[in-house]
């Protein structure tokens, strides 16, 4: 038993997700995820319980542990109530922890998720606000969007919600003060230093493929890593 | 399986919800998209039903899509988890009523974590003491919205001015529910009727008047897959999904969608617009689409709310032909106008999806 399977073994979603897999497949048969990119979560659970750190430590810095939707889908049908979409958060903890993510096309997109959602939560109290879900990086939202996005005052106040007002109600301002204790939480519980470590690690590799890494979303490494698709993921 | 065996399985997913006394933590996808029915279920449960639900300010994302895509850690978002419960514990209120499918997932997954794992909520609860100095009851009862809209669905029902009926011919719409995965596929017993058949949105379409659709990919996700659609690289994920719902659901000819998560409606109506700008195919017939709703807006629809003071206007696939078919009124020139008729211009029409605006 390793180092890196003793670090899994100690995060509360591996304790709950993994008891002795049969290697049935029935979690690969009803995976969205699987059905779409070259993914086969029964692989990843039969990976894991070899104990193997040097197969563990593969896993860490593959595109294979990015694929997951973490629908839950597996947790449903596993006849040994097991999880493996547990098993892959608790994997890709680990690999942001030890900066391994980087080292995969889809791990490193995650500095492109905390820039966009993570700091999002902490700047607003909101994972999501309307205004920032801009047209021109979602052309899949369609025209009616568009159009609502450049009346986003008078619709959402038609529709009844508080945008950016005081008090209760949709949209509303999330106060300073409770933006500070989500601050405060972040800093005690180990949130902030998964951010850090997010940008730290990032920075290197954003150094090493001489991509200038700025502060925001605009910067080309994570531009870069928002669109990059080298097409291998998917079944032949 | 025959119906009376499915309803035999839903027997055994019942679950309690509170009668009243509701603390509303609302949705950050849902207030983004469709904070509309956010305002309906508010004014349905005081307006309607005469329940007391408090409505509070300081309560804040519980972080769910940053943990669900992996950059906030477990204990980061059970800390945040623990102040809404705080939030309420103090407003005075014991049922937690929850807007959002992913944060009803989590406070679940958290109850359930706090249940086995006694010595994880002693650590949380001094992480949120040492945070911000609060301290909280656990609810007493934990509802979805649309465990409570279910639960009231009768009294809905009786109050409504409209069915979901084909004003012409008298027959039940045929309706696709869809329910979001973290509503009961990681603890089936926390929502009603299970994880396989769940009932909650089978059980207002049967009381409005409609027909359910059992079509075979009625479980698929609906393709969020958080990180999947957060980034842009990553959105053929997404797509392939809802597309294999659409093409699975097409030949029973749905009127309608009706879904309990709040962002499941807009991956269903958006993809349904990307799907006709990529290979110009529509679901629905006459290129209307399939409209998709969410379950607070047909209850607003059948008690007979104005379709576009709940919001309707802001679906890209048009409500209009469900609108005429059950025979509920709608004046077309108010539809992308201002509170106060202000013109507001209009959407461009998209290629393929029929576009109502100028009708």
């Amino acid at each position: 038993m390793g180092e890196l399977y003793n670090r899994l073994a100690s995060d509360i979603r591996f304790v709950e997700s993994l008891k002795a897999c049969i290697n049935c497949g029935t979690c690969t048969a009803i995976c969205p995820a699987a059905e779409f990119y070259a993914y086969d979560p029964r692989v990843v659970a039969t990976t894991v319980q070899t104990q193997d750190d040097e197969k563990i430590r593969e896993l860490l810095g593959s595109d294979v542990i990015w694929y997951c939707g973490e629908c839950m889908s597996c947790k449903t049908r596993c006849p040994r109530g097991n999880a493996p979409g547990l098993l892959i958060m608790a994997l890709r903890g680990l690999s942001q922890d030890l900066g391994y993510f980087t080292e995969s096309e889809k791990g490193r997109q995650q500095l492109a998720v905390k820039r966009i959602i993570g700091d999002q939560i902490l700047s607003s109290g909101y994972c999501v606000r309307p205004d920032i879900v801009d047209p021109a990086l979602h052309p899949e939202q369609g025209p009616v969007w568009e159009w609502e996005h450049k009346n986003l005052g008078p619709v959402l106040d038609k529709l009844g919600a508080n945008y950016n007002g005081d008090g209760a109600g949709a949209l509303r301002k999330i106060s300073d003060s409770d933006l500070d204790e989500l601050k405060r939480i972040f800093e005690i519980t180990g949130g902030k230093e998964r951010y850090d470590n997010i940008e730290a690690f990032s920075k290197l590799k954003a150094d090493e493929m001489g991509l200038e890494f700025g502060t925001d979303t605009t910067s080309d490494y994570v531009q870069h890593i928002y669109t990059a698709n080298n097409q291998k993921h998917n079944h032949e | 399986m025959k119906l009376e065996g499915k309803r035999l399985i839903w027997q055994e997913y019942q679950k309690e919800i509170a009668d009243d006394h509701y603390f509303y933590a609302r949705s950050c996808i849902r207030q983004t998209f469709f904070p509309g029915a956010e305002a309906v279920f508010v004014k349905i449960l005081k307006e309607e039903l005469g329940k007391d639900i408090h409505d509070e300010k300081h309560h804040t994302s519980c972080t769910g899509i940053g943990y669900h895509s992996d950059v906030v850690p477990f204990d980061t978002t059970m800390t945040v988890v623990a102040r809404q419960f705080a939030l309420m514990t103090e407003a005075g209120y014991e049922n937690y009523a929850a807007s959002c499918v992913t944060s009803f997932g989590l406070y679940t997954e958290i109850l359930d974590t706090w249940h086995h794992f006694p010595e994880t909520e002693a650590k949380i609860r001094e992480f949120l003491f040492k945070a911000t100095g609060r301290e909280f009851n656990k609810p007493k009862n934990l509802a979805h919205a649309s465990d409570i809209v279910y639960k009231f669905r009768h009294q809905i029902a009786g109050k409504a001015k409209y069915k979901l009926v084909d004003k012409d011919t008298g027959e039940p719409l045929k309706v696709v529910e869809h329910i979001g995965c973290h509503y009961s596929k990681m603890f089936p017993h926390k929502g009603i009727g299970g994880a396989e058949y769940p009932y909650v949105l089978s059980g207002m379409i049967e009381a409005w008047g409609g027909e359910v659709i059992d079509y075979p990919e009625r479980r698929h996700c609906c393709g969020f897959g958080f990180r999947q659609y957060l980034v842009q690289a990553n959105r053929g994920f997404s797509l392939s999904c809802s597309k294999k719902k659409f093409d699975s659901m097409e030949p029973y000819e749905p009127d309608m969608i009706i879904t309990n998560c709040p962002g499941c409606p807009m991956f269903l109506d958006r993809w349904q617009y990307a799907l006709s700008e990529m290979e110009g195919k529509t679901y629905g017939k006459g290129k209307n689409g399939i409209p998709v709703f969410t379950y607070e807006e047909v209850a607003g629809l059948i008690m007979g709310y104005d379709p576009w003071e709940i919001g309707l206007q802001v679906h890209q696939v048009p409500a209009e032909p469900l609108l005429e078919k059950i025979g509920i009124p709608y004046d077309p020139d108010r539809k992308f106008k201002g509170k106060n008729g202000e013109d507001l211009g209009m959407p461009e029409s998209p290629s393929y999806l029929k576009f109502y605006a100028d009708k």
